[in-house]
């Protein structure tokens, strides 16, 4: 190849670039109608999921509410398979929201404890590995966390609830006769451990957004790090903590298996969250589907539609709470 | 109510960088001393060091000497909480406590150095918005939050939390760059009043400002990129601004560089 044509596919490549750079306008437009379909297409798609999800589970959980013989939200039973079936989800209510309330009550103060350690205590080196280890725990499937807190913490767990037993006895929560290990309250603490790692990363992400000149408007008035925390990081996190803790709490509604293997099955509702027992919408579904009826299961397709709605509720109030706060951020 | 500065020989650094090299002044109490001087002559930073807030960033440091009074600011049993409640700082943008009322932020230094009582706290938060020239503007929403008002009126209300807690020195860096010509004029206003009763130290961009509302004067500046900022004259402002005794000075006052 001489120079000359060397100089001339030059030339031509450079034409070339310049038509291109002449049309951008016109495959822009096409590119931007592209995109926006796309996203419009994904937008729409995501309501439809919900939707259908709504639709499936109201379909199929329709025939066996019919054939129910007793009250569906109150009754105590789940003996959907008999007949005729019998089933309410008062129990399994019950026992969803006060293992991940009490999950979540555990989890968020240690979970921001972490969070202000990394950001604002811990030297430089160690909070980079501490961040990247909690960012690690979070990755953790259930599975693993479930049989940890079989093999590892429902043995150690005898000591602690007779412990509270006995000294938050008084509590009627804490109260009853025989403290046991398989009870909501190892559930909770198996859960805690859980949604620790999403709660406490999300805290650190709230945290590190929070202006250099609102930390630094805290210290130029002498305040300590306790109280340039309490000033300047809390009030500025604390919609995003509030966030954070529902959007566990919501992990924690929905956990299945680390429940499922914990828990023993006792019937009734238990106030005494120490003694063994208990049952939650997921441990339900996932102890009873295979053996199910066509009844029993349209009967745990009713009570996923329970859980689906109790989620929603709690995710639209954790919203509520987020903007309540914007008043003052 | 307010104290001599006395710095003697002082570096701050960076990480491993020089930022800042051998500054020694005088400021005097109840006086205003403003900082002038190019982007990056390390004015700023010469002031975060009066007030110990420099050593916040990591790896920041400071070598030497600043005495308020007899006391060096950066003795070994010095705790750096306890200087900044006695030097206060106002900053370029206005930062008040977003999630705090405008009363409350004004409590906020109050409360730090345990000052109790509702009809106290009342007290020096009216005097210390008073002094702010703020109080008419705002007295009939202190429960409101301070996020809501102008930026002039932020600014001022930064200034009053930073007085309400009767400092000895007031630090201020570029208080006005992020305001209008009006709020500007308020807080010029503003200084020359406090002057009475505070040591007033100013980092400003806008020589006019300097002229307007400084008795004293120091010109900062830098010999080139990655090189240590230095103090290079502080005089009388009248006399930097007419006859300084060095060429560099004159050159940034009459606009022939920076």
């Amino acid at each position: 190849m001489t120079s000359e044509t060397g100089v001339e596919t030059h030339a031509e490549a450079r034409t070339a670039a310049r038509r291109r750079a002449m049309r951008p306008t016109s495959t822009g437009r096409v590119g931007d109608r592209i995109f926006a379909s796309a996203a419009r297409g994904s937008g729409i798609l995501v309501l439809a999921i919900i939707v259908a999800i709504g639709v499936f589970l109201i379909v199929k959980a329709i025939p066996a509410l019919q054939k129910n013989q007793a009250n569906f939200l109150t009754s105590e039973v789940w003996d959907p398979n008999a007949v005729p079936p019998k089933f309410g989800i008062a129990q399994l209510a019950f026992g969803t929201v006060m293992s991940s309330l009490l999950a979540m009550l555990i989890a968020t103060p240690v979970a921001v404890g972490i969070a202000l350690f990394i950001g604002f205590y811990a030297p430089k080196r160690l909070s980079g590995v501490l961040g990247y280890v909690v960012d690690l725990l979070a990755a953790v499937p259930s599975i693993v966390y479930g049989l940890w807190g079989v093999a590892v913490l429902v043995p150690h767990m005898d000591g602690i609830s007779r412990f509270l037993n006995t000294v938050l006895g008084w509590i009627p929560l804490f109260g009853g006769d025989s403290p046991g290990k398989s009870s909501i309250f190892t559930a909770s603490v198996v859960l805690a451990i859980m949604i620790l790692p999403i709660i406490s990363s999300l805290s650190r992400e709230v945290f590190l957004q929070v202006p250099r000149s609102h930390l630094e408007a805290s210290l130029a008035l002498g305040a300590t790090r306790w109280e340039m925390v309490r000033m300047s990081v809390l009030p500025y996190g604390r919609s995003g903590v509030v966030g954070a803790s529902m959007l566990g709490l919501g992990r924690a509604m929905g956990e299945t298996i680390a429940v499922a293997m914990v828990l023993t099955l006792v019937p009734g509702i238990n106030i005494h969250i120490l003694e063994n027992g208990g049952a939650t919408f997921a441990s339900n579904i996932v102890n009873g589907f295979n053996e199910a009826s066509e009844t029993g299961r349209g009967a745990l397709i009713a009570s996923g539609l329970v859980l689906f709605v109790i989620t929603l509720v709690v995710n639209m109030a954790a919203r509520a709470i987020v903007a309540r706060r914007k008043e003052f951020a | 109510m307010a104290k001599r500065i006395e710095v003697s020989g002082l570096h701050a650094y960076y990480g491993g960088t020089l930022a800042i090299e051998d500054i020694s002044m005088t400021i005097e109490p109840r006086s205003v001393t403003a900082f002038i001087g190019p982007s990056g002559c390390g004015k700023s930073t010469f002031l975060r060091t009066l007030n110990r807030m420099h050593e916040v960033i990591p790896g920041a440091r400071v070598e030497g000497k600043v005495l308020l009074d007899d006391d060096d600011l950066y003795g070994p049993s010095v705790d750096p909480v306890a200087v900044r409640r006695t030097v206060g700082m106002v900053f370029q943008r206005p930062n008040p406590f977003p999630t705090m009322s405008i009363y409350d932020n004004v409590a906020a230094g109050l409360k730090l150095n345990g000052v109790r009582g509702k009809s106290r706290l009342d007290d020096i938060v009216e005097e210390a918005l008073r002094d702010a020239n703020l109080w008419n503007e705002v007295n009939d929403r202190l429960d409101k939050p301070g996020a809501g008002l102008s930026g002039g009126q932020q600014q001022r209300l930064c200034i009053a939390r930073a007085i309400a807690v009767q400092p000895q020195v007031l630090l201020m860096d570029e208080p006005c760059s992020a305001l209008d010509p009006i709020s500007t004029l308020a807080i010029e206003d503003l200084i020359a009043k406090l002057k009475n009763q505070f040591t007033i130290v100013i980092v400003t961009h806008n020589m006019q400002q300097a002229a307007r509302v400084s008795d004293r004067t120091a010109f900062f500046n830098i010999a080139g990129t990655g090189k240590p900022g230095k103090l290079i004259e502080i005089d009388d402002t009248s006399k930097i601004f007419t006859k300084p005794e060095v060429q560099a000075t004159e050159d940034y006052i009459t606009g022939r560089f920076g």
